[in-house]
Formats: C-alpha cells, sequence, structure tokens
C-alpha cells in the first residue's frame, strides 16, 4: 500500500475558514504543495491580503505578514529587498488586486521586484458580500449590479494579466483556472514554475487563477465550477501571457 | 489500479466536489450524518471500486481525502 495523494505539510493544521466549496481552498492547497516540493518552506513569507483570503497567513506553513487593502505587492517588495535569498509571495483577491491595489501591483511588475503574485480571481468582492468588481463579467449579477454589470456606465472588465504582460519587467504570466482536476492540476504547474522563476532570480512572475465564488454568484459549488469553465474562461482566456525566459 | 480513499470526516464542508468527479461515482454525502462542523459528511459508499485516480482529493477544497494504492 502506498499513499499517493496526502495533506502538504505546506498547510497548518488550521481548517479554512472559507465557504462549502470555495476553490480558494484548493489554490490554498497548489501553493503549499509547491512550497513544500521546491523545499523553500522554511525561508518562504507569504503576504496575505485583504478579502476572503485576509487569514492566510494561519492556513500556510510558513512565516507571513498580512498587508493592508491592495498593498501586498508593497510590502512583498520591502521583504525582498531587506531579505534577498527569502521566497516572498502575495495572495490577493481581484478585488484588492485589480481594483484598490491596481497601483502597487503594476508598480511592482514596472520595478522588475524578483516576487510572486498569486492572484485569485473570482470576479467579485467575496468577503465583503458579493460586490461588483473590475473583474465581474458582462451582465454579471451582484448585490451592486443587481440587474447585472452594464458595460454601457460601468465598463468592460480588466483583464490583468494582459495588461501585465505589457509590462516590460514582467517576466512571467499566465492565467489558469480550478474547474476540474485537469486543469487543477495545470494550475499547479503554473504555480510551480512562478516559484522556480524566484527562486532563479528571473524576476517577477503572477499566477491568475479563475476561482469560485459560489456564495456570491449564487450557485452551487459544482455548477460554479461549470460557471468557471464556460462564463469565465470564456472572457479571461487562459494561457501563458509573458515568458521572458522561452523568449530568450 | 486498484485504491483505498479515507475521509477526515470533521473536516468535510459536504460541498459535493469530490462526488463529482469521482469517475466510478463511489463517493456519497452521508444525510444520516451531521459531523463536527454541521455538515453531511462525504464518505465511500462503494470504496472497492476506488481507482486510485486522486481526482477526489485533487479537488477538495479542504483538504479531508487521502488516496492511497493497493500495490498486490
Ligand atoms: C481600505 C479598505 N477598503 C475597503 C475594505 C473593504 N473590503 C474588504 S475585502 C474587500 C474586497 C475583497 O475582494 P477580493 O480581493 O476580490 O477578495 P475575495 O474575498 O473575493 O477573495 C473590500 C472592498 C477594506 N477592508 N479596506
Ligand atoms: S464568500 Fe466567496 S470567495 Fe469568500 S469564502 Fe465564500 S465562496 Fe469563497
Ligand atoms: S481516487 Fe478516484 S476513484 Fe478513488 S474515490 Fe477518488 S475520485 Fe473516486
Ligand atoms: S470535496 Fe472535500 S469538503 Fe467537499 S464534500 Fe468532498 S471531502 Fe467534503
Ligand atoms: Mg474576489
Amino acid at each position: 500500500m502506498t499513499v499517493i495523494f496526502q495533506k502538504t505539510k505546506g498547510l497548518t493544521d488550521t481548517p479554512f475558514t472559507y465557504c462549502p466549496g470555495c476553490t480558494h481552498g484548493i489554490i490554498h492547497r497548489l501553493v503549499a504543495e509547491c512550497l513544500e516540493e521546491l523545499d523553500i518552506l522554511d525561508r518562504t513569507v507569504a503576504i496575505a491580503s485583504v478579502g476572503c483570503s485576509v487569514m492566510s497567513y494561519e492556513f500556510f506553513n510558513c512565516d507571513a505578514i498580512q498587508a493592508a487593502h491592495g498593498r501586498a505587492p508593497a510590502v512583498a517588495t520591502g521583504v525582498k529587498r531587506v531579505l534577498p535569498n527569502k521566497i516572498v509571495f502575495t495572495y490577493q483577491g481581484d478585488g484588492d488586486l485589480a481594483s484598490i491595489g491596481t497601483g502597487e501591483i503594476v508598480q511592482a511588475a514596472h520595478r522588475g521586484e524578483n516576487i510572486t503574485v498569486i492572484f485569485v480571481n473570482n470576479a467579485i468582492y467575496g468577503m465583503t458580500g458579493g460586490q461588483m468588481a473590475p473583474t465581474t463579467l458582462p451582465g454579471q449579477i451582484t448585490t451592486t449590479s443587481p440587474y447585472g454589470r452594464d458595460v454601457s456606465k460601468q465598463g468592460e472588465p480588466i483583464r490583468m494579466s494582459e495588461l501585465m504582460a505589457q509590462i516590460p519587467g514582467a517576466a512571467y504570466i499566465e492565467r489558469v483556472m480550478t474547474a476540474d482536476p485537469v486543469s487543477v492540476r495545470k494550475a499547479k504547474r503554473a504555480i510551480k514554475k512562478a516559484f522556480e522563476i524566484q527562486k532563479n532570480g528571473g524576476g517577477f512572475s503572477m499566477i491568475e487563477i479563475l476561482s469560485s465564488c459560489n456564495i456570491g454568484w449564487g450557485l452551487s459549488p459544482v455548477d460554479s465550477l461549470k460557471y468557471i469553465k464556460e462564463d469565465m474562461a470564456a472572457y479571461f482566456p487562459l494561457g501563458v501571457f509573458k515568458d521572458k525566459g522561452a523568449a530568450q | 489500479m486498484k485504491g483505498r480513499v479515507t475521509f477526515n470526516t470533521d473536516r468535510c464542508k459536504g460541498c459535493g466536489l469530490c462526488v463529482s468527479v469521482c469517475p466510478v461515482k463511489l463517493i456519497e454525502l452521508d444525510k444520516s450524518v451531521v459531523n463536527a462542523i454541521g455538515y453531511n459528511p462525504a464518505y465511500p459508499a462503494y470504496p472497492d471500486k476506488c481507482i486510485a485516480c486522486t481526482n477526489c482529493a485533487i479537488m477538495c477544497p479542504d483538504t479531508v481525502i487521502t488516496v492511497e494504492r493497493l500495490d498486490d
């Protein structure tokens, strides 16, 4: 008998505070598995953000700091510059990264900070009760867009990976999803690659992960996976948007 | 390949994601049980059918599931 899957040492035993079926939990596990497999847990500093993942510092089994809303890339910059041998990553939602923190993420990439950004895009402000985010899909119903997002008034959703890929300082940008076992395995490979790039001094990396918020979307956990695959991925195409290493 | 799945039942939130991705449909939510955190937990209703594909564990958001491969 061989154990082929068990909980990673990269996570503490503290139960997650997420709603049943929320794929934040899957993404936490993937990040933690990568840290364990790359043998960097003891020298990693996680920067938690504001959103449902505000408590992520309790869940990752490494050092961590909790940053003010949107400011995780600035805090990560400070840690990495003072302690360059540490592996530093931020874990941010779409409200955190693509709304209040747009300035910080763009400038960190422009400076080419050697950090990794885990960007969890669930097209909504989950924590505060399901308000419209910059990433909310056209027509999507939220508590602040009860008739659906009207792009003539609220604009088109921001495609952050495409935007970030334009920045010369960004080394690696990929968008993945957590819709089924195949895409989750693929998401893990992307996250691992991003940490390997940082380990080798390769510069700024961001992995955008299309994730569910079944509570905010008003769908069952299983139907939410379908929404990621059919609705979100149609607007936010998956793929590698920047790979400086491959270009050279 | 033959496998065995075990559930850390009191961490399960009864979300059903594991149920939806098991190719041999061996997992069910146990409606006769309420676990320590208030949910109907998942359990292997037909444990002998497991093919050790790890799909259930990969989709579980709460790291409830351990998968073993039976070697013989
Ligand atoms: C300075 C400041 N402004 C507003 C808030 C309220 N707030 C808390 S979480 C959040 C949005 C979180 O959304 P997201 O980053 O997408 O995370 P999710 O919960 O969806 O994972 C907001 C606006 C705050 N905590 N601090
Ligand atoms: S509110 Fe949404 S994002 Fe937050 S834990 Fe619940 S399902 Fe996940
Ligand atoms: S390992 Fe595969 S076959 Fe076994 S219970 Fe999980 S999903 Fe089903
Ligand atoms: S996926 Fe995990 S939490 Fe959800 S029902 Fe299955 S074992 Fe329970
Ligand atoms: Mg969000």
